[in-house]
């Protein structure tokens, strides 16, 4: 054997196999590159990632694909590149060898080696057998004449696409399916979908009789038939007959049924043939305890080929369970699989099925039944001693996770036995009939992907965890990564978890739009857009203007992008910006007059309290950020109120902006025993200089004149700590909901330098945090480091912050009550001319 | 009597903003513009909270409550989404210039 550089661990049919020589790891190969073998594999890598050396045997010539998706392949709703699960990458990445076209034929279990049909022969120190299920071919004359398939994997999918292909010529073709499973009326669908005229036999009275009852089965074939399939149930094969190639199908009646293709989908049966032959203890299907072992303990087993505890499973939740238990054992990890109690939600043929435990009914059990004809929905839970045993749905399944979440708990359900059959939403009160407060009301532990056993609490943390998109759920926690049959449901909870609003969605700014927030800000600069409707049409908005979430958000976008040129737009202010005070519950506003460093002066005093005796204010208070509030002001009073206020010297204190709030000072060196630096001094000359400035959120500043912090500094977005050699800078403080002390940003030793790095900082807040995320968050998000590296390490770069941050102001320092108060904007506050009813 | 009330003009009102009418001693109309231009009038409380709908943001044919931000469509006052209740509207319409508010209707929110 010749070694290569470069090896690369795909090998298809033919090759010889390449082993590193220096590679010593136990060599786990894998028998059966399907579902199980490679769902084994990826819950192997998870846990530890290079204990075994892996070597997956496959019978087919495909990477590994998702079985379950061969319907929607039939159907045309999907390639087969969209249902490939690993792609060539992944086992590269994860160096596995990959042999396809290349069944395995024999196990020696005593030199511990697997030879395959290509006559290769390999040594494991672990062997998993994984190869799945045969399709069961029932033994009638004709059952192997070409034209006779089954349904289970890709090359069937090829040769029923083949028939309804040569079928075109003659009007459609004539296809038979044996079997009324789910399996077979899939396949009927799907060939009706390709244009054939199908026949369904089915042996038994009624049609799913495994999954469903005997009135949803009855909707079902009427459903089916009114789309053009004839369904005969009771029908009993007797031959299939033709001359070198399939013609058509007779029964035991006597019933000839032409065909020129003959799908035969009764079952399947557990695939023991190898294991059986290699001496493995086999029942039903191969025998494994807790941890996938079989009889001996070198081999293990996973999948529909094994019995577990005298259970054998078709359906894929199960084998995601065996599939943990298994590598947890191969990796010392001891939980076992203690079996699976399974639902079946399926879209047969497009239409929505839902099934979970015992429906037979019988002693003790009693049946609730809607029925709605005109919608086709029929549904059933059968309850026992006060719990749901079972649980029926056709048209509508919506409520089958519920109902398989109290089932599997063992709910006691007495108390909404009413209302149970109307779903979750009547029966748990509140009249949340839509689809997101059903999905906010389940339990964490209720199983929203059956396929993949993931439960609510398991999407939750997977989209908290950042998975903000299907895809990344799917990615993430492989909720919806099967049949997709909950896709509905893991979309709702992404909505349930991030909502719209603008701060949780880290990923789109709003619904109106695909692109996040700095996406849309990088964008504004760099193709130099200027106004809002220009950013929304060059940027493809969904809306035709907007929403209440990304207009404000454009508004300071550009006002912060082009100070001085954008031409700020009322219409996409918050009331309180747009109206320069602060809402109330009552609709009245309250008024707020900027105190410089929180000093004021008899003749602001009595101005405010003129104000409030002449407007009837109810109350006055004073703020937390030492300045005075005047409640109870009518709109159209504001712009009266602000002129007395002007008059008296008086500004707005933008109580009520995304905004520079209030700088808070203590009383420093001048007064305080305490006292390092004039810390009031320099609280007043921070606020004259950051006054009026626009911000993606509301800013607040401390000075404290030593460290006993009066004006606790540290809880604000900018704090001042003032000491004996100068003055400490914190910021990204915040005292709200999620307290957050400040990071220290550095030390400076002049009161200048205090000011420069307010600006610089203050400007790299208003360029680069996201609009409504306050500076701790922000900080949060991008780490003190990276703020120290723009502000404290690079001398240029803050400069050149801080001269932007002036610039800026200096079209930002007029005072928006003055300007109303001179008759701006009059609209905003006067009502059009009252009307009288009354008849004229 | 006349059915119609002429309450101003188009350009008394802001594009994507509201004004206010009073009417008795209690109650206030919104009657707000869209972007496209058209009118809507509706009793200016919002179902959730009576918040002042005329202050709040108008997008598209519904306006963002201005305390909450429920949203509600200007067209039937209905909340969107999953908050449940109705404002009650008022007829308008424009004539050559003007806006007309259906004075039946007004009367009956009055009441």
């Amino acid at each position: 054997m010749e070694l290569q550089d470069g090896l690369s661990p795909v090998v298809d049919s033919g090759d010889d196999i390449l082993v590193p020589m220096d590679d010593v790891r136990e060599h786990l190969v894998v028998v059966g590159n399907g579902m199980a073998g490679c769902r084994a594999v990826e819950e192997l890598l998870a846990r530890d990632s290079v204990r075994y050396r892996v070597t997956i045997f496959g019978a087919e010539p495909h990477v590994n694909y998702n079985r379950i998706m061969l319907s929607p392949v039939l159907a045309g709703e999907k390639t087969f590149e969209d249902i490939i699960i690993n792609d060539r990458a992944w086992y590269d990445d994860n160096g596995i060898t990959l042999i396809t076209s290349d069944p395995v034929t024999a196990i020696d279990r005593a030199a511990k080696t697997v030879t395959s049909q290509s006559g290769r022969t390999i040594g494991y120190d672990k062997l998993l057998i994984a190869t799945g299920s045969d399709p069961f071919i029932i033994p009638v004359p004709g059952k192997d004449l070409p034209g006779v398939i089954s349904f289970r994997d890709m090359k069937d999918v090829d040769s029923m696409l083949a028939a309804a292909e040569a079928g075109k010529s003659v009007g459609g073709g004539e296809a038979v399916v044996i079997g009324g499973g789910l399996l077979g009326l899939e396949a009927a669908h799907g060939l009706t979908l390709r244009g054939m005229k199908v026949t369904v036999l089915h042996i038994m009275p009624t049609l799913m009789e495994r999954q469903l009852d005997e009135a949803a089965a009855w909707l079902l074939k009427n459903a089916l038939e009114g789309r053009g399939q004839t369904i005969l149930t009771g029908a009993d094969t007797a031959e299939i007959y033709g001359e070198g190639k399939v013609e058509g199908v007779r029964l035991k009646d006597g019933t000839q049924i032409p065909a020129s293709l003959v799908v035969m989908a009764v079952g399947i049966r557990p695939s023991v043939a190898l294991a059986r032959e290699a001496g493995l203890d086999v029942g039903r299907g191969i025998k494994v305890d807790d941890h996938m072992v079989t009889s001996d303990a070198d081999v293990l087993a996973v999948g529909e080929c094994v019995e577990h505890d005298g259970n054998v499973y078709g359906l894929v939740a199960p084998l995601w369970d065996m599939c943990r238990s298994l590598a947890d054992g191969l990796t010392d990890r001891h939980t076992g699989y203690k079996g699976s109690v399974t639902s079946t939600k399926l879209k047969v043929a497009g239409l929505d099925v839902f099934s979970a435990g015992d429906f037979s009914g019988g002693e003790g059990c009693e049946d609730i039944v809607l029925r709605d004809a005109s919608r086709g929905v029929y549904k059933r839970v059968v309850v026992k001693d006060d719990k749901i045993v079972g649980a029926v749905l056709y048209g509508d399944t919506a409520d089958g996770g519920w109902y398989f979440d109290l089932l599997k708990r063992g709910e006691n359900v007495s108390d909404i036995r009413d209302l149970l059959i109307f779903g979750q939403a009547f029966a748990q009160g509140g009249g949340a009939l839509d689809p997101k407060a059903a999905v906010a009301a389940l339990s964490d532990d209720a199983e929203i992907c059956g396929c993949n056993g993931v439960s609510k609490g398991q999407v939750v943390a997977c989209i908290e965890k950042g998975a903000c998109s299907l895809d990344a759920v799917r990615a993430g926690c492989k909720a919806s990564a099967s049949c997709g049959s909950c896709t509905g449901l893991v979309e709702n909870i992404l909505s349930v978890v991030l909502g719209d609003d603008v701060q949780s969605g880290p990923k789109t700014m709003c619904k109106c739009t695909s692109f996040g927030h700095d996406d849309v800000r990088r964008e504004i600069v760099a193709q130099d857009m200027r106004s809002i409707p220009e950013v929304m049409q060059k940027l493809h908005w969904s809306t035709p203007d907007g929403c209440s979430s990304c207009r404000p958000a454009l508004n300071y976008y550009l006002l912060c992008a082009l100070p001085g040129v954008y031409v700020d737009d009322q219409q996409s202010r918050f009331v309180n910006e747009r109206m320069h005070a602060n809402i109330q519950k009552d609709g009245t506003y309250s008024v707020v007059p900027r105190m410089w460093g929180g000093l004021t002066n008899p003749r602001e005093l009595r101005a405010i309290a003129d104000v409030v005796e002449k407007y009837d204010a109810p109350m006055v208070k004073v703020t937390g950020g030492q300045r005075l509030d005047i409640f109870g002001i009518k709109k159209e009073d504001l712009p009266a109120v602000w002129a007395d206020l002007n008059a008296a010297g008086m500004v707005s204190g933008h109580a009520y902006g995304k905004s520079l709030r209030t700088v808070k000072t203590c009383v420093g060196s001048e007064w305080c025993r305490f006292g390092t630096q004039d810390s009031t001094g320099l609280g007043v000359k921070t606020e004259r200089m950051t006054w009026g400035s626009w911000m993606p959120h509301k800013f607040k500043i401390a000075v404290s004149g030593c460290p006993r912090n009066c004006a606790e500094a540290t809880i604000k977005d900018f704090g001042v700590v003032c000491v004996d050699s100068g003055y400490e800078l914190h910021v990204g403080g915040n005292g709200g909901i999620h307290v957050r002390v400040t990071d220290l940003l550095c030390k400076v030793s002049t009161e200048q330098e205090a000011l420069d790095y307010c600006a610089a900082f203050t400007q790299l807040y208003r360029e680069e945090a996201r609009y409504l995320e306050r500076t701790a968050p922000w900080i949060e998000r991008v780490g003190v480091d990276y703020v120290k590296q723009r502000i404290v390490e690079d001398d240029a770069g803050r400069e050149a912050l801080r001269a932007r941050f002036l610039y800026s102001q200096s079209f930002s320092q007029d005072d928006p009550w003055a300007e109303r108060a001179a008759g701006a904007n009059t609209e905003l506050h006067q009502h059009l001319d009252p009307i009288s009813i009354a008849a004229e | 009597m006349t059915d119609w009330i002429d309450i101003g003009t188009l350009a008394d009102i802001p594009q994507r903003g509201a004004r206010t009418v009073q009417i008795g001693d209690e109650k206030e109309i919104a009657v707000f513009r869209t972007g496209d231009d058209q009118i809507f009038a509706l009793v200016n409380e919002c179902p959730h909270k009576k918040g002042p709908l005329s202050q709040g943001i108008v997008h598209g044919h519904s306006v963002a409550c201005p305390l909450h931000n429920w949203n509600i469509a200007l067209k039937t006052g209905e909340a969107q989404g999953e908050d449940k209740g109705c404002t009650p509207t008022i007829a308008v319409k424009q004539e050559d210039g003007r806006i007309l508010i259906a004075r039946p209707e007004l009367a009956k929110v009055a009441a």
